[in-house]
């Protein structure tokens, strides 16, 4: 029973974060380059907005173009509950853990893929290639990202990783830490496609790789599938601030402890937030054919971590 | 009963190969007769080796014929009948397949020749899993060869299929030979041909011959299991078979090696020294990687299908290198976590590549090409066929919460647990091996969305994929028995791992499974103390109830509000097959990253009338460079040759030469015999 109070107050915490944090960088970076910004509440307009509208679908399209939204939503869904976000325990970490996460959100993607392909217009198969590619190429600096951090709780359990970080609140400092994290921030920029890996705010020909996938998603099926790109984007910030530097983390989801989570939580995210809107303003995307090499390095920092666990 | 059971279906095979043979002039009744007798054999075979397997015995069966060097002696231990019932449920939905495929053959080809081939190779197979004596196992393993070049060269007019069956062949037989010489060497020092006197025989050998015969076998079933680089034979000759066939040679016969491989590693050997293990993994992290890069390159949808058969295989041996490494360092316990990935993924894999397989076929079958570039659009002709196709696609790719996903889960755990094991560097290789494994199964994935969307999503690219129509309901029926099995196998790993234990018993002396079951029989865990778990129930459930409860009303609703329209078409009039991604341009980032590996080389000609922007006519060549081919096979055949040429002088074709050739053989045996 409390598992499923748990689940319901993270999920609500998810669906109702997601957009905000998406906003907030959006403004921040608005601010930035001395724009205004449309407010950190755009993105939650934009969703109800699409909600309400109709839809066009792509007469070549067949019935994977209308299952992938909900494959897509659920699959983001569910990792996002096995992630601990204000709790160490996380509510359905029994059904998962850190690989469990990204295989979920390997499935969302496949699907993502698929429904670029099933239109039959260019533009999706340029997506679907495209995503592809990158996030095969993010994934073993991503793997070896979280088998530092497993191998130090000796598991590759969320909930057991960071109870095992829970009062080492230096403990990122620690050069194998410190190491995995930087891995794991540039996978987070390749995976959530964000500057200099892939720009969410083109729809350049030549440039886009996420808004090509989805280019002809309108109505309620775009707002399902924007809804979780910005679950997935909280999903890996969240996993990452959590994995790394779990400090505020409470012992369980009940009393006034949650509060102080929920606030440490977002004081987090905000402060990833920042970096996130700084590394986007200062650098230009790359050409897609440099993107290879940055995944490169980040293999090889998740390398060093690994070496660094047994050196230090 | 297990043994009736068993002699029952070995019987039954052979009856319906001679069955076949002799209605070989009335093509209905040898393609019924065949393909029903395999259907009940395979049957029968899984019944005695599920039995087998709850009893947790060995059954031991000498049939009455032979003398004491080859007795036909067989024995069903847990490890034999673990691979019979994986060969029994991939036989039987192949065999149900056939009713329907085989029919388009019938009155063309020899369908009582193919009948015949078709339950020998059954029949071999069920022996090489189950043969306990060196040369009743050497004989089944040539019948299997045999049959199975028989099988691959079927269609013998189209010269690919004879190239492919003879290279197989070739192959096949070096590989014997390795075999051969391991396990006289074996013999020799057991003083017994008998695979019981084996056990745990090889550990006590001196280093060099442990060593030596450990690299035999290592070749010797590697080539019949694809591995990497003794693999060339395996993606010429899976797609040139009739597709049938190619479930079997991939989803089981290849698996014959991986067999050999548990049966010499953890059965004849004790606890190996720890650079056996250390090969083993580095092989299948090489296997696993090339096979995925090389097939990510293919547009033949069966030589697409054939490469992922060589990254399984070295996913499997990640699994069963680890375990050895395990053995080594004297960890029985993650031993056991190792080999049941292994072992798990083996079954994982007969069942989603012989779907994708049958798929394949069925595809095939009515769209008369491999090509990938040539199809489109089949998911509204052929939706059944699309839906098992699709289950394999995401199983294969290793994505919860599907089979493969399990397996590969297992396999993290067990690399990621090495990790403590030791102290020395070796200890870097697993979460290296890892990391590896990771980025294999993100290609797989890449790959099988484009071996699904390109096939069957959009426009259809070619007349003939316009024309396609659905697949016999018998065909459907094999597909849907594998569909099943994918799922199956996902969702009741809490209650398969079970099965593991009497195999782990009986090789490593310990029983994991109580310790991966967690959370009441709900979640798998690797049975180390603070593992994670993984609940694919869970999921499904979550998945299911989510749909139903949400899913469902809000599209039922949101239909009523959408409308369809035409898809952006770049401004041109309509949108056409033309405008549609090709599966070339869909892997084109991975060959320009990939460069390296592949040294693509491409060749464009356009014809123009006015300007070189306005071309009436492109012709676009693009081929990858077939490396091991080219530098390993290539030099190794011209040496071959060369020695061949000078060899031709003793062979005058004089009959008194030939005679003092013998005579001095005679001599020189002799002299040895006497000094021995």
């Amino acid at each position: 029973m409390t598992r499923i109070i748990e689940s319901a107050a993270q999920l609500f915490l998810l669906l109702a974060l997601a957009p905000l944090v998406t906003g907030v960088i959006r403004t921040l970076k608005a601010r930035l380059q001395t724009r205004r910004g449309p407010g950190i509440f755009q993105p939650y307009r934009n969703l109800f907005k699409l909600f309400r509208k109709g839809m066009v679908i792509p007469e070549t399209a067949s019935w994977i173009f209308a299952a992938t939204p909900w494959f897509l939503f659920f699959s983001t869904i569910l990792a996002g509950l096995m992630i601990p976000m204000v709790a160490a325990d996380a509510p359905l970490g029994l059904f998962g853990g850190a690989l469990a996460v990204i295989y979920l959100l390997g499935l969302g993607r496949f699907f993502l893929a698929l429904s670029g392909l099933d239109t039959g217009s260019s533009f999706g198969g340029l997506g679907s290639s495209r995503e592809m590619t990158i996030s095969a190429l993010a994934e073993p600096a991503m793997m070896l990202a979280i088998f530092t951090v497993a191998i130090g709780a000796g598991s590759t359990g969320l909930t057991q990783i960071a109870g095992a970080a829970i009062g080492q609140t230096w403990r990122f400092l620690a050069p194998a830490q410190m190491f995995a994290f930087a891995a794991f921030a540039l996978v987070l920029i390749a995976e959530t496609g964000r500057i200099p890996v892939d720009n969410p705010a083109t729809h350049l020909e030549l440039t886009m790789i996420h808004e090509a996938m989805i280019l002809e998603y309108s109505g309620p099926y775009l707002a399902l599938v924007e809804w979780a790109a910005s679950i997935k984007q909280l999903v890996l910030m969240t996993l990452l601030i959590n994995c790394f530097w779990p400090i505020g983390l409470q012992p369980t989801w009940f009393g006034f402890g949650a509060l102080i989570g929920i606030g440490w939580l977002i004081a987090k995210l905000l402060l990833l937030s920042c970096a996130i809107v700084l590394l986007e303003t200062v650098n230009a995307k790359m050409r897609l054919f440099r993107v290879p090499e940055l995944l490169a390095v980040a293999f090889t920092l998740g390398s060093l971590a690994l070496v660094s666990t047994f050196l230090f | 009963m297990i043994s009736q059971f068993f002699l029952s279906g070995i019987v039954i095979w052979l009856a319906g190969a001679m069955a076949s043979l002799v209605l070989w002039r009335k093509p209905v009744a040898a393609r019924r007769v065949a393909c029903a007798a395999a259907l009940a054999g395979s049957l029968l075979d899984l019944s005695a080796s599920v039995f087998a397997i709850f009893g947790s015995s060995s059954t031991v069966i000498c049939l009455p014929f032979g003398n004491p060097v080859f007795s036909w002696s067989l024995r069903i231990d847990p490890l034999s009948a673990y691979f019979n019932v994986t060969l029994g449920v991939l036989a039987a939905a192949v065999s149900l397949y056939s009713f329907g495929y085989l029919r388009e053959m019938e009155g063309r080809r020899n369908l009582g020749a193919f009948g015949f081939f078709f339950n020998v190779l059954l029949m071999s197979l069920a022996l090489v899993f189950t043969a306990s004596n060196v040369f009743f196992f050497l004989v089944a393993w040539e019948v299997m060869a045999l049959s199975a070049f028989c099988l691959v060269s079927f269609e013998h007019e189209k010269k690919e299929a004879r190239n492919a069956g003879v290279l197989f062949l070739v192959m096949s037989h070096a590989g014997t030979g390795l075999l051969l010489i391991a396990f006289l060497l074996l013999a020799s020092a057991s003083g017994s041909l008998d695979f019981s006197s084996f056990h745990l025989l090889a550990s006590s050998l001196s280093p060099l011959q442990q060593g030596a015969i450990f690299l035999l076998f290592l070749c010797g079933f590697g080539v019949k299991a694809g591995l990497v680089p003794v693999h060339i034979w395996l993606p010429e000759a899976h797609p040139v078979a009739p597709s049938n066939v190619s479930a079997l040679m991939s989803g089981i016969v290849i698996k014959t090696g991986i067999y050999g491989m548990a049966r010499v590693f953890f059965d004849f050997y004790g606890a190996p020294p720890i650079w056996m293990g250390t090969v083993v993994l580095a092989l299948g992290v090489v296997s696993a990687l090339l096979g995925v890069l090389y097939a990510l390159m293919e547009h033949d949808l069966k030589r697409l299908l054939a490469w992922h058969s060589i990254e399984n295989i070295g996913i499997i041996l990640m699994g069963f290198g680890a375990a050895l490494m395990f053995r080594a360092l004297g960890q029985p316990n993650l031993a056991a976590l190792a080999l049941i990935a292994g072992l798990y993924h083996t079954f994982n894999h007969a069942t989603f590549k012989g779907l994708l397989f049958l798929g394949a076929g069925s595809v095939v079958h009515s769209t008369h090409t491999r090509n990938m570039e040539k199809m489109g659009g089949l998911i509204r002709l052929m939706p059944v066929t699309a839906i098992c196709f699709l289950v394999g696609a995401v199983a294969i790719s290793g994505l919860p919460p599907l089979n493969g996903f399990v397996s590969e889960w297992l396999t993290y755990q067990a690399l990621l647990a090495g990790f403590g094991t030791t102290q020395s560097l070796t200890r870097l290789m697993f979460p290296i091996a890892g990391s590896l494994l990771a980025l294999t199964a993100a290609l797989a994935a890449a790959c099988f969305v484009k071996a699904f969307a390109i096939p069957f999503l959009a426009l259809p690219r070619s007349e003939q994929a316009a024309d396609a129509r659905e697949a016999s309901p018998s065909m459907l029926a094999g597909m849907s028995v594998l569909a099943v099995g994918c799922v199956a196998l996902g969702l009741g790993a809490t209650w398969l791992v079970r099965v593991f234990d009497p195999i782990t018993q009986q090789t490593l002396g310990v029983s994991a499974s109580s310790a991966m079951v967690a959370a009441r029989g709900l979640a798998l865990s690797p049975g180390t103390p603070h593992g994670g778990t993984i609940s694919t129930v869970g999921m499904a459930l979550l998945f299911l109830f989510a749909g139903a409860a949400f899913a469902l009303p809000l599209a039922i609703r949101w239909r009523r509000r959408s409308v369809k329209g035409p898809a952006w078409d770049c401004g041109l009039p309509g949108l056409t097959a033309d405008n549609e991604y090709t599966a070339t341009a869909f892997s084109k980032p991975l060959r320009l990253i990939f460069s390296a590996l592949y040294r693509p080389r491409r060749e464009i000609q356009a014809e123009y009338e006015v300007s070189p922007y306005y071309p009436s006519a492109i012709r676009f060549e693009s081929e990858i460079e077939p490396t091991f081919e080219k530098h390993l096979y290539e030099p190794l055949w011209q040496r071959i040759k060369a020695a061949a040429e000078r060899m031709r002088a003793i062979q005058a074709g004089s009959i008194n030469a030939y005679l003092a050739y013998i005579f001095i053989t005679l001599i020189l045996l002799l002299l040895f015999g006497v000094r021995g």
